[in-house]
């Protein structure tokens, strides 16, 4: 029997050589006249060790890493398929702690499967929830995913199973579910992850969102930067169809649900789900007011799921082991799991799925392992480039939705991004401004104008230009954007904004007596 | 009736039609409201006003300046006022400190990228953004004046009548959704993103867009971004008098915005029964003929229309017309005289002409131009239907699921209520075009056709007979409908007519050049799709055939059960504005006021005793009928008011010599119009702005004219006629128009109820207004048909003599465009020739490439009638063997090529239908050149005239 070889497809192993080493493993294994597997697996999410490649062996897969293609050749001698010792040898998969430490229940098969065989995802447990969705009616399907608890990944954190009863309620004779894959926060790549590494359970979680409100058309607005995605989606759609999970009689079931990839415009505010029904609709991506909701008037006016891919793709797993399973992970009201992604100054970088209640220091500690600088994290942005920053007074707070909301911070898209003491915060202020501005879709004022004259009072705070009165400004402006604007991507620039005001002090000249706020 | 200029309260978003209400509590006044309200209109019903830039009430709203947040007890945030609807129980407060902080705080924003010259900008006084500042008390800018800003971007001036400053734009998108939403010619977008969002037109400004410059935008503008030149001439209007459109059928209401005598601008009032605030380029801009230097505004008087004209006092004028009618009168006898009116003239103008006919010189040779447009409406509906006129009013058409166009180009022609059809077509709507050209509604923003029926010109009846055939053999017919309110009988016929095979899709396909299974899936969707209303215009009646397709019309309609309710019915799309009414006002030859013949006892008795004066029981002549009377020198006097018969009637070389044969010829008109170069007497008259009286739309709807100037000519020209009249032995007393009004509301039954005074308290009002409708009647037919039962005609096709042959193997058919108006006298006198300087052919590129004529040539027109030489314009609009002209420039002579073929009931040309030769040629024809010796000579006598050394 030919043995496994693993080596990930998943873009950011590519980015590091991955195609490279794949290439030079089959060279290699074709000159030494071995039979082997190749098999392009998603990625495990250890970024630090990509790329990294396994193999089967009796005791479980063995892992290598970070490879690269002149490490193949003592790879052989060192008899790796045999998993055979190596310095790059980091032992049995399982047993990595990083991974062992995690509870991964959307991202289970990560890394494990072969994205695009759907063979290898049922085998893998996958379509097990549409089963059983299948034998439910609408509102048990919508009330599993109500009971477990899970609220949207995207950001809002609104409880899925809500929006889901809203547009089920809704009478419509088209109804249709879209998957936000726009991931437009820096630092953030759960969802290329998943949809790289396991296409199948965001198709199936779709599938069941259809059955669940009585849509038959599915969209995934996907960001026109993940082009891998895009070729293993449509790739996974095809077999989907073929197998009749997808299309007008889905399992011989009489339900139909139809799905479709479409590019997404490449502009952040594109994420914003109404302005990602617009572009979807082939017009521009401006913001529309709300209500109504998309749950009643979405695409074309019709009622519409719009749900994030992790929310979808954690949909079969709660059909499949039920709504209670999955409640009992997490805290508070925040149920469940939550898909952290580590990024910027840390030295291991990557994805980490825990419950709820984990807190910012045993992340940028026990898995970040401390700053990549050695230097002392100094502040940490949570929740994407619209988060506040956090300082290291705050770093026992819980990753739950309500204690971040306390100290007025969000955990948004998980998306966790450190910064040692080299980091200078009122720059970090001003770059908040200035993103605004350049991804503003300038539909409303507080965001259009506000954001370029956020950008010029920093300018001159940073120059020392009455300092005073320039502070107070950008906390009117502050304000202002906070409580007028349209969306939330002018409503919460003033998040990192304040937030660095208040806990960095300092670095704009100020006292820190002098920031009561 | 003199108003403030912001007389209109803004509600901030369109009102919810629903019948529910709902009762909420804004700063402490309890107030119901329908539900689907925003919270912004509730609170404008309250009193209540809440500050807001982006939001106006003839737009969605969008929610985009943030002014207008409230707070919502118990809920989180601050919700927009404009988006957020009501709700039962809602506790609203529109006024808090919290509230005034992020007000200020956006205006600061505001005022931050925005040029700091109130005091000298055109709108100051009349601006919102200036009104906004001070509402919300904004004192200082601390962001200073040297951040990025558009202060230097450049001013577009291209549009003659409006300006784009976007130095000024506060980018609300309130001229992008107008655009959209009002007039759906989606011309403007918002480019860019963030700050660098503008306001974008085509490729580089205005006129290089799809701007149709209909104003909306600019109306819509809260600020100086987009104003009127004018009142950036004249400054800010004082004050502001609502009178009606010259121009076309739609008849929209505009409130003429004044500075002392000074026009500044023409708003389209917000309360418009048949624009409801919107207009086009006619007019909204193009007025300015009224004060043009060619108008002349002195009476004249010659001999010979080979003299030069003599300027004299209106006494004298009037007295020598009155003398010379006389002496015709005694020479040749009463039968000699007759008069013309013109779809122009007011309702008023129209009555006391026909009456100084009818009473003053016992004939009935009065007619109308409404003659060579729509006269086969009048017939074909009254026989069908039992009333000359349209049946809906034009809100209607939102109630529509499927709208059949025929023979009309309502963007063009019609374009408020082109624009009201655009936006129910967007809303879903599905239309079947039935033209042989392409017009703009088969494929343009949002909109597509589901069937363009592309027939030959000439095959109307054809067309209706097949999809008669369709509904009859098909099952489609509505028989409940069809036993209750109409002849069975003539049904039974009709239906037997229509089943025969020979008038089925497929026997006739050929003839039309049109699919057979288009036409029946075109008249299935008419039959079971839904309300299905057709509009149609003078591709309907301008034929040899027209009075029998409009009784096909009827046919279908009454078949399908689409007559008697809101989003059906027989719409005729009226060319000019008052052709309705100047139908109604017993203009034409068989007909007093109301339809009623000429020979009925009843009404001539009742006529005699209001007149004072015997009337004559036979039918007068037409206007063809008088003009080959006088080439046989039968008839001698003719009394023209508005028309201008030398232009705008078929055979211009016929006409003319008419007009040469004839011993006096009074013109009262605006202009030296073509007819007035063959005048021996010209009354000048008086514009729209400068008098009083009633046109009547399309819809039936009698709006007022209003005077808000001075006549320039001195007399309103009911007085002229009255003037006339009395010379003529007959006073006539009026001391204003409504006193006529008066006179016609009593002697007319449809019109029993209407006065000023109803159209100073109603806006305007649709007839039959009576006693049992006090303020008339929007939708006819509803229980039951004017007539009664309603009556099916056999439509027979015949088709037209006037056939295509070896020497003239094309066939011309004629339209207009948005920017002129009918024979131009007035817009070719605005700005409006810069979007059409001459009429042009249109060719297919087929027939273009046979003849080698290339884009531009100059090409020959040749008829049996006569010829004329146009510039070509190249395009696949028109099919292979059709060729297309509009007539607005005299000078082209479009008249000169169309026959004297004409409508078998009613006269009306067949100016749809000629039978043409094309060639490329290299210079003008002989009848141009003729033409232009002739208009130099009698523009020389004009110019003669007012030097005073000619006045003896
Ligand atoms: C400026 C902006 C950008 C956003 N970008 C994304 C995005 O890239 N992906 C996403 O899922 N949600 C994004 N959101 C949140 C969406 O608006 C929406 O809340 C989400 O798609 C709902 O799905 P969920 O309930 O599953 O989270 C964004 C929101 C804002 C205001
Ligand atoms: S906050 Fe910014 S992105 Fe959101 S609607 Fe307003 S201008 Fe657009
Ligand atoms: S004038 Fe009318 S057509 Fe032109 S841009 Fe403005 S709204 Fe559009
Ligand atoms: S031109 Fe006027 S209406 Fe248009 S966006 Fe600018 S300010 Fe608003
Ligand atoms: S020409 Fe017709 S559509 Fe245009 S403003 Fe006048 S009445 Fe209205
Ligand atoms: S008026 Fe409501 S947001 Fe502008």
């Amino acid at each position: 029997m030919s043995i496994k070889v693993y080596v990930p497809r998943d873009s950011s192993a590519l980015s590091l050589g991955a195609h490279d080493v794949a290439a030079a493993i089959s060279a290699e294994a074709q000159a030494r006249q071995q039979d082997i597997q190749l098999i392009r697996n998603g990625s495990r999410g250890m970024f630090w060790l990509e790329p990294m490649v396994e193999v089967e062996t009796a005791q479980g897969r063995v892992a290598y890493g970070p490879v690269t293609p002149d490490d193949v050749a003592s790879l052989f001698e060192a008899d790796f398929l045999h998993g055979g010792k190596h310095p790059l040898s980091l032992g049995l998969t399982a047993e990595i702690a990083w991974l062992k430490k995690q509870e991964r229940l959307t991202f289970a098969r990560v890394g494990i499967t072969d994205p695009v065989s759907l063979d290898d995802y049922i085998a893998h447990d996958g379509y097990r929830g549409l089963h059983n969705a299948l034998k439910l009616s609408a509102a048990e399907i919508v009330k599993q995913v109500t009971d477990s608890g899970l609220r949207g990944r995207g950001g809002a954190a609104f409880p899925t199973g809500i929006k889901w009863n809203t547009v089920l309620n809704a009478p419509a004779e088209q109804k249709y579910i879209v998957c936000n894959a726009d991931e437009g926060d820096s630092g953030t790549y759960s969802d290329r992850m998943i949809m790289e590494g396991d296409p199948y359970v965001l198709i199936e979680g779709m599938t069941i969102a259809g059955l669940a409100v009585g849509a038959t058309q599915g969209y995934i607005y996907l960001r026109s930067e993940y082009p891998d995605a895009l070729h293993i989606l449509n790739e996974a759609i095809d077999h989907a169809y073929h197998a009749g999970y997808l299309g007008e009689n889905i399992l011989g079931s009489g339900h139909r649900f139809d799905l479709e990839v479409r590019r997404a415009a490449g502009a952040y505010v594109c994420g914003e789900e109404t302005s990602l029904l617009e572009s979807l609709e082939g017009k521009r991506g401006l913001v529309r007011f709300k209500p109504p909701l998309p749950a009643i008037e979405g695409l074309f006016g019709k009622p519409t799921v719009v749900n994030n891919v992790i929310s979808l793709a954690t949909v079969p797993i709660i059909l499949d082991k039920g709504g209670e399973f999955y409640r009992d992970f997490g805290m508070g009201r925040s149920r469940g799991t939550l898909p952290i992604q580590l990024a910027g100054n840390l030295k291991q970088c990557g994805l980490v799925e825990k419950a709820f209640g984990i807190t910012l220091r045993e992340l940028l500690e026990d898995f970040g392992g401390g700053s990549a600088s050695g230097k002392p994290i100094r502040a940490v942005q949570v929740g994407g480039p619209l988060g506040a920053y956090l300082p290291e007074s705050q770093f026992d707070t819980p990753m739950d939705y309500e204690k971040f909301s306390e100290i007025w911070a969000v955990l948004g898209h998980g998306g966790v991004v450190a910064f040692d003491t080299s980091v200078d915060m009122a720059k970090m202020a001003r770059y908040a401004f200035e993103f605004c501005a350049i991804e503003s879709c300038g539909k409303c004022t507080p965001c259009r104008i506000g954001s370029t004259r956020g950008m010029e009072v920093m300018d001159k705070v940073m120059s020392g230009q009455n300092k005073d009165e320039n502070i107070a400004l950008v906390r009117d402006l502050s304000d202002t954007m906070l409580n007028g604007s349209l969306c939330a991507l002018g409503g919460m620039t003033p998040f990192p904004v304040l937030s660095a005001i208040n806990h960095f002090p300092e670095d704009f000249g100020l006292d820190k007596a002098q920031v009561a706020k | 009736m003199k108003k403030p200029i912001n007389q209109y309260t803004d509600y901030g978003t369109p009102a919810s039609s629903s019948t529910e209400q709902v009762t909420l509590e804004i700063d402490g006044t309890s107030i119901s409201v329908p539900a689907g309200s925003s919270i912004m209109h509730a609170a404008v019903a309250a009193g209540v006003s809440v500050p807001k830039l982006c939001a106006t009430d003839s737009l969605e709203p969008f929610g985009s300046c943030r002014l207008c947040l409230v707070e919502i007890e118990g809920r989180r945030g601050y919700p927009a006022s404009c988006t957020t609807p009501v709700a039962e129980g809602l506790k609203v407060k529109t006024q808090t400190p919290k509230l005034a902080d992020i007000r200020r705080g956006v205006m600061e924003l505001y005022i931050s990228d925005h040029p700091l010259d109130c005091l000298t900008c055109a709108t100051n006084g009349d601006c919102e953004l200036q009104d906004m500042a001070g509402a919300v008390g904004l004192r200082e800018v601390r962001y200073g004046y040297d951040g990025e800003n558009h202060l230097q971007s450049e001013k577009d001036t291209s549009n003659p009548y409006f300006q784009f400053d976007p130095s000024k734009c506060i980018v609300c998108s309130r001229c992008v959704r107008a655009c959209e939403e009002v007039q759906g010619t989606f011309a403007l977008t918002i480019q860019g993103r963030g700050f660098e969002s503008k306001v974008a037109s085509g490729v580089t400004d205005f006129m290089d867009s799809e701007c149709v410059s209909c104003g909306a935008c600019v109306q819509a503008c809260p600020t100086a971004t987009l104003i009127e030149k004018s009142v950036v001439q004249h400054g800010v209007p004082d004050y502001s008098i609502t009178t009606t459109c010259a121009y076309c059928g739609v008849g929209c209401s505009f409130d003429a915005q004044m500075k002392g005598e000074q026009v500044v601008r023409m708003i389209p009032s917000k309360h418009g029964g048949a624009n409801h605030g919107h207009s086009c380029v006619k007019g909204r801009f193009a007025w300015g003929y009224a004060t043009h230097k060619d108008r002349i505004t002195t009476p004249m008087i010659r001999k010979s229309i080979h003299d030069a004209w003599q300027q004299v006092s209106w006494d004298e004028a009037i007295a020598y017309a009155a003398s010379e009618i006389s002496r015709i009168n005694q020479q040749y006898g009463k039968a000699s005289i007759g008069g013309i009116t013109s779809s122009r003239c007011t309702n008023e103008e129209v009555y006391v002409t026909q009456k100084l006919i009818r009473a003053v010189l016992g004939t009935n040779n009065v007619d109308t131009c409404a003659r060579v447009c729509h006269s086969p409406t009048g017939y074909g509906l009254k026989q069908t239907l039992g009333e000359s006129a349209g049946t809906q009013t034009f809100d209607s058409v939102m109630h529509s699921d499927v709208i059949f166009v025929i023979g009309a180009n309502p963007t063009d022609g019609h374009p408020v209520f082109g624009s009201q059809m655009k936006r129910r077509l967007r809303e879903g709507a599905k239309l079947i075009v039935a033209d042989p050209r392409q017009i703009d509604l088969v494929q343009s923003p949002h909109i597509r056709s589901d069937y363009h029926l592309k027939l030959r010109p000439g095959t109307n009846v054809a067309l209706i007979s097949a999809i008669s055939h369709v509904i009859v053999t098909e099952g489609l017919v509505k028989e409940d409908f069809v036993r209750e309110r109409c002849e069975w009988d003539s049904f039974e016929m009709w239906r037997d007519f229509a089943a025969k095979p020979e008038n089925s899709p497929e026997a006739l396909s050929e003839e039309l050049g049109v699919p057979a299974e288009d036409l029946r899936a075109a008249a299935r969707l008419y039959a079971t799709g839904g309300n299905a209303a057709i509009y149609y215009g003078l591709g309907v009646t301008e034929h040899s055939q027209g009075s029998t397709m409009v009784m096909g019309i009827a046919n279908i309609a009454m078949a399908t059960g689409n007559v008697g309710r809101e989003g059906v019915g027989v719409n005729p799309l009226r060319g000019q504005n008052n052709v309705q009414g100047s139908c109604d006002m017993g203009s034409m030859p068989h007909e007093f006021t109301g339809y009623r013949h000429v020979s009925d006892d009843a009404t001539r008795a009742l006529f005699e005793a209001a007149w004072g004066r015997p009337l004559s029981a036979d039918p007068g002549l037409r206007i063809p009928n008088m003009l080959d009377a006088a080439i046989e020198g039968k008839f001698k006097a003719l009394y023209c008011i508005g028309e201008d018969i030398a232009q705008s009637d078929p055979n211009t070389q016929h006409v003319t010599h008419a007009l040469e044969s004839m011993e006096c010829v009074i013109v009262q008109d605006l202009f030296l119009n073509e007819t007035a170069k063959f005048a021996h007497v010209f009354f000048p008259g008086a514009s729209f702005l400068e008098k009083s009286g009633t046109f009547t739309n399309a819809e039936r709807r009698i709006s007022p004219v209003r005077r808000v100037m001075t006549p320039k000519n001195g007399m309103e020209d009911w007085e002229i006629t009255a003037k006339l009249s009395t010379a003529l032995g007959y006073p006539m007393q009026y001391g204003h128009a409504s006193d006529i009004l008066d006179e016609i509301a009593a002697l007319t039954p449809t019109f029993r109820g209407v006065s000023f005074k109803k159209l100073d308290e109603l806006g305007s009002v649709q007839w039959p207004c009576d006693d049992e409708h006090p303020t008339g009647t929007p939708i006819m037919h509803i229980d039951e048909f004017v007539r009664g039962k309603g009556k099916f005609f056999i439509t027979q096709y015949v088709p037209t003599t006037e056939k295509v042959n070896g020497r003239y193997p094309l066939l011309l058919t004629t339209g207009r465009i948005l920017s002129q108006y009918n024979v131009g006298a007035q817009t070719r006198r605005t700005d409006n020739v810069a979007w059409h300087k001459e009429d042009v052919l249109e060719i297919h590129p087929h027939d273009a490439e046979d003849r080698g004529i290339q884009e531009g040539d100059w090409v020959g027109i040749s008829s049996r009638a006569g010829e004329t030489v146009m510039r070509a314009l190249i395009t696949e609009r028109v099919q292979p063997g059709v060729v297309y002209t509009t007539f607005h420039h005299p000078e082209s002579g479009a008249n000169v090529i169309t026959t004297e073929n004409s409508d078998w009931a009613t006269n009306c040309p067949e100016f749809k239908v000629t039978a043409v030769q094309v060639n490329k040629v290299s210079q003008i024809s002989d009848w141009q050149r003729n033409f232009k010796r002739f208009t130099e000579q009698q523009v020389n006598f004009v110019e003669q005239a007012s030097k005073p050394a000619n006045v003896s």
